[in-house]
Order: C-alpha cells, then structure tokens, then sequence
C-alpha cells in the first residue's frame, strides 16, 4: 500500500487532498471564485475581452420572468438552458428542436420529448437553487447550441463533446477531450459516464481514453477508436484557454472549450476546481509538470506560454 | 506555508498539552477514574450524642477524625439545632465543640462523616521525639525496671519489644510485677495505657489509637482501642489484647491518647452512639466531592456543576466531536463519499437509541421509501422549497406509520425511529435523488452506503463507554481530538481509495 502511494508521488500524480490543500487554496483566491461560479458573469467578462463563447440569447433571473423564455426562443429551433451557477454539468437541459405535431412540445437531444410547462418548471428549478451548489437563487441562462463539429461527431455519442484544458499559471499544462456516451446521456462530463482522452499538448494528437477509472482505447458506443485523432485548431484552443488565466486570475483553472462546426472552438465555462481524472486520460501526473512551471524565471505572455507548453510538454 | 505547518503543528502541540495537563491532574490529582465501571466503597458513620441539659451554659467537645490511615474523609457535617459548633485541632486529633448559653431537657448532637478508602493516606503522623520515662514511685518503679528489663532481653527491636510485652501484660498467668500495673481484669484501654507509659521507659514513643471497625451496616459500633508505637522509621500497630502487628483494613481512626470521646459541661446523663452504614457510589462522584471539598478550580468549571438535565444534554453533545474525526478521517485520509458533511454524525446519534442493526435498517427503509415520493414529487414539478417541505412531512408521516406498524407487530424497536433527525434525513432523500437523477443511480447508492458506513463507524466510536465516559469526566480531552482534526486539515497525502482511482497512474508514463 505505502508503495502504491510511492509509485504514485515518483509519478507527480495529484492527490484530492493536495489540490484542495495546495494548490487551490494557494492560487484560488476565494474573491475570484465568483468570475467563475457564476457562468453568466464569465461569459460577460469573455465579452469584454474579445474571448469566443456561444451566444447568450436571455438571461432569466426570477420567478416572475420564467414565461418570457419562450417568446426569446422563438426565432432559434434549438437553444441550451443552463444554471448560471451549475456544477459538473448538473441542470443543463438541451433543446434540438420542435415537436412537428404540436408547437408546445420541445425535442430534447436523448430524444425524449419535453412540454413548454415542462421546461418553465425546469427554469423555475434552477432559479429556486436546485443545481446551484450553494444553493441559495439562481438565474437560468438561454443560449447558442453549439453544433459539434464532424470532426467529433463520430466519437462521440449525442451531446457536444468538449476539451477541458488545465491551466496553471496560465500555462495550459494538460488538456483532455471529453465525449458523452450513452451511459452519460449526451453529457461530457466525466462522473457521469463521459470518455475522456489525454491529448497530446504539442500536437493536439488525442492519446488513449479513459472511461471512470478505467483506460479504454475505443469509444464504448460508436466503437470508433479514440486515441490518434488530430484536433483541428489546436492552437486556437490552447490560446483560448491561456487568456483565460488573465480573465480571472485564478492559478488553477480548468477551461473548457467546445468546437463549433461554424465558429471554431468557443469557451463553454471555467471551473476553479477542475477534477484529477485528467491525469488518468493522460497517464500523467499534473505535479511534476507544475513544478516545471514553477521553477520558469521568465515572464511569458499567454502566447508565449503556448509556445512553451507545446515544446515541454511532449507525449 | 512551512510557516502555516508550523503554526498548525504548534497550536496543535499547545492544545495538546493544555488538555492533557487538565486531564493528568484530574485524574491523578483528584482521582477522577479513567475507567467507566468500579463503584467506591463509602461509609457514613454518624455519631449521635444525647444528654440532659444541666444547670448553666453548655461546652460539649467531641472527638472527630482528623488523622485517618488508610481512609479519605469525603465529606462531614454536624447537626446540632440551637449549638454554637468549632472544629478544631487539639493534642489528640480532631475535636468538635458545640456551646449553647442554655438549654433545657434531651439535647441530641448529630455528626456524620463519610469517608472511602484511599490506600494513598498510609502514614498517620510525623515522628514523634522520644518520651520521658514515668517517674514513679515504688514499689511500681522497681517492677517496671523489673519488666523492662526481662522484656527488653528478649527482644531485638521496638516492634519484638512491644510483642512481647503485651504477651506479659495479656497472659492469664501474669506475674505480680505485671499484675501491680494492669489490675486482675485489664480492658484493651487499660493495657493499651499501660504498654504506652511503660514503653515509654524503654524510651519507645507509644500512643493509645481509638476508632472502630467499619462493617457494612452498625446502628451501635464499638469503638476499639489500639496501641500505636513509633520504631525510628514508621509507626507500628498493634491489638493491647492479642498482641498482634497491624491494623486491619476496615479499623477507622478516631482520636489518639486517653482522653474521653465526649466530654460535656452543663450536661448529664450522656449517651454516645456510633452508626455505620456503607454504600457504594461512582467514583466520578467519590472524586467531584473531594474537589469540591478542595475548593478545585477545574471542579468549579466542571460540567458535574451543571443541572442534571443540562448534564445528560453534554453527556451526548461531547461524542459529536468524536463523531467529526471519525468523519475526517474516513473522508479526508480514507476518501469515502458521503451525502452532507456531519449527516453521518447525526444519523449515528440515532443510531444510539436504535442499536445498529435495525437503525441501518430503519435508515434504508426511511431513505428508499422517501426517494420513492421524491421522484414521484418530481413529476408535479414543485417550486424546490415546498417541495422540500412536502419531503420532510412525508419522511414524518412515514417514520410515524413505521412506528405504529412495528408496535403491532411487536417490534418495539420500531418506535425509536421517532429519534432519526427527520430534516436531516428529508434533505439527504432531496440530495439524493438529484445525484441519481443527475449523476446516475450507481453513484447515488454508492455515496447513499458510503453515508450509512461512515455513521455506522462513528456510531462503533461514539457508542464505546470508554468513549462515553472519557469525554464526559474528561471534556478537555476535546482539545485533543481538535487537536488531531487540525494535524488532519493538513494532510495532503493520498487518500487511500486514491491508491485505488489512480491505479492507472501507477504503472508509470508510457
């Protein structure tokens, strides 16, 4: 047992713990945690700073507002509802389109079929607090659907796949790209069943996946294999997820960001608790990386920081 | 951050010293039992003294115990209606005096003692100097010289002296230069005097010892007399009438030297009585009695000051904290998954009434049947606070219904279910079913047992009477177990079930 624990301190591997101990309570300062806890504030600040995210159609920030979603809707045939203050995906309902027999009925992306009270009493769900983690009110954001780009449509079951970049210090130190399964229910979110795959930061090749804990090498649906797949835009991605350290200041930040079929990658949302499952997509631990950075005398602008991951961290 | 560790580190070894230095001269001071069972023997004697009341004011002096070896006095009152009392010291130990300016009829003076064993308290006295030989006149002074001598030839030391002689003054065919000085029918008293003035002339300190002998229950005990002498070193014991070394275990002291134990003016027709009554009492009142009679300042801030009531409250109160390390522990170092911090905790205090077994079972029970209402309440699409309410009147309905059903049946265990936090539980069955809405149902059984085991565990700790009975004599034993929550808040270490997700990770980089 102690030489597990060994075996995975030589390896870098980051404990639970230690992130929560070290390296989030150093770099994280509680004050900025608002910029990303709360998902309509950062995509406000993205804005601002020229960063691509999707599209906020409305923002519905009290009860008495929930009917005035379907009026903002009307002119988009699919549209993603989401609680400003969500967590690992919870709450977030995807809409694809019209019931062609009856105009209140609402096409969800598993297929299932949802009634316009049906979506008021989720919107009214999310303002009341219910996926919020500190549960206190909410506001339910309206926005852009990204469509997938075909590149990821074969990998991936349903939903939009996305690519959480790990970013520390502003260096983008390990990346995944995360594909919702069946069992995920069109979620890319790992706890729920979602694949996940180690990409290779200088190539943005993808490396093998993992599903729960487990190493996979195929996509457990769609069979098709994960690893070796060239993301296109690699760069973008990585820059993307760079400038977002200067948007919040937090030093330990997970981005995630999906790939638009017509507007290239978009960030989706930020987490300043971004899990470890990533090292086990990448069969690398994240420490010895850190420390890489940590020991760096010189000052790098996000651009710079790119060029330096692509060239350190080689797989 | 080294300089964070070593500030946790420090207030961790500050805490840890504060409470253990309280506990160890709680325990070792004031005897404070670590151990939950053992009862103390105790033993009230009450002396009850009766007379007429004379002509003129009234000076009654009687003696108490002041040096008891092998006894601790718990505690002592008098009682005494229209009597002035001082307890004092005089040559013979300890003495009460009661004065009244008058009175008139059957005065009757009360003084009770209790006292226990305490084997610490062997050594009566300091050593005494060597006493004057008598000076007597003859012919009591050539007998004594007589008998020292013949005493003193056959003998080695002080003790063997005194052996042998009490064997001369006891035994029936004593000779005349014995019989001159203890008469034809000597009492235990009379030799015990005896013995006294002439060990003195063998320069041996030597006292007449009274008390009695502490037997479960006496209305009239006896009190016995016992010859004291000093050999150099310790004092020795021994019975005037056998001879025999050593007090017995239940021989109480009384007073020393010959006086009488109750001496009145303005009194007559006077009775003296002894009752003895013993009992047992917990050592954690054996021990609080005494602080309280040392005017302790930790007994003064003790929880044995509260009300009764306010007692039992902290009697389980203090195992929460315990309750909260186990869940550190199981959380942070062990890595098991729960629904709400502190739910184990609570659960497990149910737990208590309920007995493990059917707690875990009733928990389950309470929990599946209230998920099974909470995904149908999903359905009505509720706004999220009456829809909590509606689970926590459900979850009282339902553990209402589960103890009546059970008391039909004749589960009377059924009812204690009335003791499950039921807001507690009716926000777990919330929690819970969005993570299985959520997260899946795997997850949520998982997390839904991962609960149950940690207050299973914190149950197994805060149900140990060790446990129990340590947090309640020793509260600060709390600042240790704070203590070791703060060491825990910096670990960051693997969690053990880590060993297991990142394995993986342990086979290297590819």
């Amino acid at each position: 047992m102690l030489s597990w624990a060994r075996t995975l301190r030589t390896n870098g591997v980051l404990g639970l713990n230690e992130r929560n101990a070290q390296v989030i309570q150093r770099f994280n300062a509680r004050k900025l945690y608002p910029l990303v806890d709360d998902k309509l504030r950062t995509k406000r600040l993205a804005l601002e700073a020229g960063i691509a995210v999707p599209e906020l159609y409305c923002a519905i920030e009290s009860q008495h507002d929930i009917r005035s979603w379907s009026k903002v809707v009307e002119q988009h045939t699919d549209f993603v509802i989401k609680p400003a203050h969500g967590t690992g995906g919870d709450g977030i309902l995807v809409v694809t389109g019209r019931s062609s027999r009856r105009q209140k009925l609402y096409q969800l992306i598993d297929g299932t079929v949802i009634s316009e009270a049906g979506i008021s009493h989720h919107v009214s769900n999310i303002i009341s607090g219910q996926y919020s983690f500190v549960g206190s009110r909410d506001c339910a954001m309206i926005e852009y659907r990204v469509e997938t780009d075909p590149f990821f449509t074969a990998v991936s079951f349903q939903g939009v796949p996305d690519v959480r970049v790990l970013v520390y210090q502003g260096y983008p130190v390990m990346a995944m790209v995360r594909l919702a399964t069946r069992r995920s229910r069109g979620k890319a979110n790992l706890h729920q069943g979602a694949v996940g795959a180690g990409i290779d930061l200088a190539s943005g090749r993808t490396l093998s996946g993992v599903l729960g804990n487990d190493i996979v090498t195929e996509h457990p649906d769609t069979g098709e294999p994960i690893a070796g797949l060239d993301i296109p835009m690699w760069d973008q991605f990585l820059s993307l997820a760079a400038r977002c350290y200067e948007l919040t200041g937090l030093g330990y930040l997970g981005v995630d960001i999906v790939l638009d079929r017509m507007h290239g990658p978009l960030i989706l949302e930020l987490n300043a608790r971004p899990g470890l499952n990533i090292q086990i997509a990448n069969k690398v631990g994240l420490k010895n990386r850190f420390t890489l950075v940590d020991n760096l005398t010189a000052k790098h602008d996000a651009d710079e920081k790119v060029t330096f991951v692509r060239e350190a961290f080689i797989q | 951050m080294e300089d964070r560790a070593y500030r946790v580190v420090l207030i961790a070894t500050v805490l840890v010293v504060v409470g253990g230095a309280i506990f160890l001269y709680k325990w070792q001071g004031l005897g404070f039992p670590v151990q939950p069972d053992a009862e103390t023997q105790i033993w009230t004697v009450e002396v009850t003294v009766s007379f007429a009341a004379g002509p003129g004011p009234i000076k009654a002096n009687l003696y108490i115990p002041g040096l008891t070896p092998g006894f601790a006095i718990l505690e002592e009152n008098y009682l005494s209606r229209g009597f002035g009392y001082t307890p004092g010291y005089v040559s013979g130990g300890r003495q009460v005096q009661w004065t009244r300016r008058r009175a008139r009829g059957v005065q009757t003076l009360y003084y009770r003692v209790v006292i226990y064993k305490d084997p610490a308290l062997i050594e009566s006295d300091t050593t005494p100097p060597f006493p004057e030989p008598p000076t007597l006149s003859e012919p009591l002074h050539t007998a004594m010289e007589q008998l020292i001598e013949d005493v003193g030839n056959k003998s080695a030391d002080p003790g063997s002296f005194t052996v042998e002689l009490l064997k001369r003054l006891v035994r029936p065919d004593r000779d005349q230069n014995v019989e001159i000085f203890v008469g034809t029918a000597p009492t235990a008293a009379g030799i015990a005097r005896t013995a006294t003035d002439l060990l003195a002339a063998a320069r041996i300190p030597a006292r007449t010892i009274r008390g009695i002998y502490l037997q479960e229950q006496q209305r009239r005990a006896k009190i016995v007399s016992w010859l004291e002498i000093h050999d150099g070193t310790r004092w020795l014991y021994f019975d005037p009438l056998t001879g025999k070394e050593g007090l017995p275990d239940n021989f109480l002291q009384w007073w020393t030297g010959d006086d009488q134990l109750f001496e009145i003016d303005g009194g007559k027709d006077v009775e003296v009585r002894f009752a003895v009554k013993s009992n047992f009492m917990s050592p954690i009142e054996v021990a609080r009695r005494r602080s309280d009679e040392r005017n302790s300042l930790v007994a003064k801030f003790s929880l044995f000051s509260l009300p009764i009531q306010t007692q039992a409250v902290y009697g389980i109160m203090l195992l929460i904290p315990l309750g909260a390390l186990v869940v550190v522990l199981l959380r942070n170092v062990i890595g098991i998954q729960t629904f709400g911090t502190f739910m184990p905790v609570l659960i497990a205090l149910a737990f208590r009434e309920t007995q493990l077994f059917w707690g875990a079972l009733w928990f389950v029970l309470l929990v599946s049947l209230g998920l099974m209402f909470r995904f149908y309440l999903e359905r009505l699409r509720l706004l999220l606070v009456p829809r909590l309410s509606a689970v926590l009147i459900i979850v009282v309905m339902l553990m209402l219904i589960m103890s009546i059903i059970s008391h039909q049946l004749g589960f009377e265990s059924g009812l204690s279910v009335a003791l499950f936090p039921m807001v507690i539980l009716a926000m777990t069955i919330e929690r819970m079913s969005v993570v299985w809405e959520e997260r899946g149902s795997q997850e949520a059984i998982q997390q839904g047992l991962g609960s149950l085991f940690v207050a299973a565990a914190c149950y197994g700790i805060m149900d140990l009477e060790m446990a129990k009975h340590l947090v309640f004599v020793f509260p600060e034993l709390l600042l240790l177990v704070l203590a070791a929550t703060l060491i825990m808040g910096r670990y960051t270490g693997y969690r053990l079930l880590e060993l297991y997700r990142f394995r993986e990770l342990r086979r290297g980089p590819d």
